[in-house]
């Protein structure tokens, strides 16, 4: 069984939160979806590697050779605030936080 | 002309003699879709210089197959200048300042995109019911999902607003639209066509694949993507056949593997019947039809939801309403502003894969479900690829029902998952895999699955034609659509 204290760290740890009225039906449905999940512990992996990706390279090379792709002005076109051509976000250090 | 009734090579052919003007048929096809926007939602958004290019290919003329061919893209690659979304509100007002490489291969052939198909929201789903835009909806029966995640592509091509669409298969969001819709629709192998430039659902699983009425649409359309690309490290450096030229139907001597496993005890009576009597048509035309096994099948859903879900966390973190699309108002600080944007900015289903995944990669659990999931899917690869070492294809039915009823399975996430278990094999193993229609079962289309062997598209093609030449399926119409024109 997945608590409701689980996750409510993995919504913290994922940057999400939750109304408490969609945190109950959220932990039943993750419950059942991991419980679905953990029938993966009935296979035996012994010495099985895992499989994480497909590529059928393994690494790629290329010359470092600069390329021209978007301009700084078009780069900031989908930014929601910008001042003097910066991104610009809220308070990143809280004044408690830095006393 | 009705474009409906059109193939990419009778359209290339009215364009070269000048019956009809690239700006016309992109016209007529941005009329279609206009029409059917209330009833279909097919599109998110319309490209309005969609005639404009139109025009310009008029002035270059016809070099390419595809010149002057309108075509439908999902909503989740990325198009320079034209709103890209994924269906989600975290996306509402992205405007790409580049475009996929897909587009760009399209643009040089010189096809038209005539705007974005509506998904469910990242490709997360199966019936476009996650989507923010809407659900669309079955051009055969108007109170049915069109499936997904490439619901909107499927149903535009269905309808005959466009003659061909690209969507995105993860799990079976080519293949099972396809299916619930009557058309054909082809994921290629892994790494047979870049994925720059299409936004991430899971990078191991993820493959560009094509939607048409007619195979050979298709395959002219999967030449012109596929190929290797330097933006994308895991697309392929192996050459790209000429797919439409070498269509072959002839069916003999082929080796057919039929997984009694698919013969899913979940799977519609209707469904099993359409597959049955297809097999039946290809061992009329010589090939061999045999029964295997995929025991590890069973664990298939399993493998698939616990590493897409992981994959997924991590490709959406980038989502934090700092350099692009929605943005939380009122916030006291950094911290906020990420959680409020991800949190007002993502539906449902989104969060609960990202939970998962976020789950599935904490500690304590990472090696219970993340790792014990990539090494059953060792297993599974190697059964599938020891199957593919005695026989050149692998057969069975799409899709374990017909499309199901709009809300039927919106507010049951593991029932909606079970969905996938005919289509997640071939993303597990990176195989190329189609669906092409098999026949009616109550009215609502069934599709045919055939599965390839790695970079054989062209074998998986061949059998799809083979089966399309036998029933003419192209031919009918949607019954929703009937007596409309």
């Amino acid at each position: 069984m997945i608590s409701k204290d689980e996750i409510l760290h993995v919504a913290t740890l994922a940057n999400l939160k939750f109304q408490d009225d969609e945190v109950d039906s959220f932990v039943s449905q993750l419950d059942k979806i991991v419980g679905m999940e953990s029938n993966l512990s009935s296979v035996d992996t012994t010495g099985v590697e895992p499989t994480y990706n497909m590529a059928d390279t393994n690494s790629v090379f290329r010359e470092d050779i600069g390329i021209h792709t978007q301009t700084r002005e078009q780069m900031l076109e989908n930014v929601p605030e910008v001042e003097d051509n910066l991104i610009k976000v809220p308070t990143i250090v809280d004044k408690e936080d830095a006393e | 002309m009705d474009i409906k009734k059109e193939t990419i090579a009778s359209l290339h052919e009215k364009l070269v003699n000048k019956d009809i003007t690239a700006e016309a048929l992109t016209n007529q096809a941005l009329d279609n879709i206009k029409d059917d926007a209330e009833k279909l939602n097919t599109f998110i958004t319309v490209n309005d210089k969609a005639t404009e290019d139109a025009k310009k290919v008029d002035a270059e003329g016809f070099n390419d197959l595809l010149a002057g061919i309108p075509i439908g893209i999902k909503d989740n690659i990325v198009t320079n200048g034209i709103k890209t979304t994924a269906a989600s509100k975290i996306l509402y007002n992205f405007m790409p300042v580049y475009s996929a490489t897909v587009m760009e291969k399209l643009a040089a052939a010189g096809a038209i995109n005539v705007g974005k198909t509506n998904l469910d929201e990242f490709a997360m789903g199966s019936s476009t019911e996650t989507s923010y835009y809407g659900t669309s909806v079955n051009p055969w029966d108007f109170s049915r999902v069109p499936g997904g995640s490439s619901g909107g592509s499927a149903a535009a091509v269905a309808a005959g607003e466009v003659v061909a669409a690209l969507g995105t298969d993860t799990g079976g969001s080519i293949r099972q639209p396809a299916a619930f819709n009557g058309i054909f629709g082809i994921k290629p192998t892994y790494g047979r066509v870049s994925r720059w430039g299409v936004i991430a659902f899971a990078s191991s699983l993820d493959q560009v694949g094509v939607m048409s009425k007619r195979v050979e649409d298709s395959a002219t359309v999967l030449s012109v993507i596929a190929g290797h690309d330097d933006k994308d490290s895991t697309s392929s450096n192996k050459d790209v056949p000429d797919y439409r030229a070498d269509l072959n139907k002839d069916m003999h001597g082929v080796k057919i593997a039929v997984p009694k496993e698919f013969w899913h005890e979940g799977t519609h009576p209707d469904v099993l019947d359409n597959v049955n009597k297809a097999l039946e048509a290809y061992k009329k035309m010589g090939a061999t039809v045999e029964e295997v096994s995929l025991p590890t099948l069973k664990h298939a859903v399993e493998v698939y939801y616990v590493l897409a879900s992981s994959e997924a966390s991590s490709n959406l973190q980038r989502y934090d309403g700092v350099r692009y699309g929605y943005r939380a108002k009122d916030v006291k600080n950094i911290k906020d502003l990420f959680v409020n944007s991800r949190s007002e900015g993502f539906g449902d289903e989104v969060k609960r894969r990202i939970m998962l995944g976020t789950f599935s990669l904490s500690a304590g659990a990472y090696d219970a479900y993340f790792k014990k999931a990539a090494e059953v899917r060792t297993i599974f690869i190697n059964e599938m690829n020891d199957v593919l070492k005695d026989y050149d294809l692998i057969m069975g039915p799409s899709t374990t029902t017909p499309a199901f009823k709009i809300g039927e399975k919106v507010d049951d996430p593991l029932a909606m998952y079970m969905n996938d278990i005919l289509t997640i094999p071939a993303n597990l193993a990176g195989l190329p895999a189609a669906s092409v229609p098999a026949g009616l079962a109550d009215g609502m289309p069934v599709g045919l699955q055939i599965i390839g062997k790695p970079f054989a598209e062209q074998d998986v093609l061949n059998a799809a034609y083979a089966l399309q030449e036998e029933n003419k399926f192209y031919e009918q119409i949607p019954t929703a659509l009937k007596g409309e024109d």
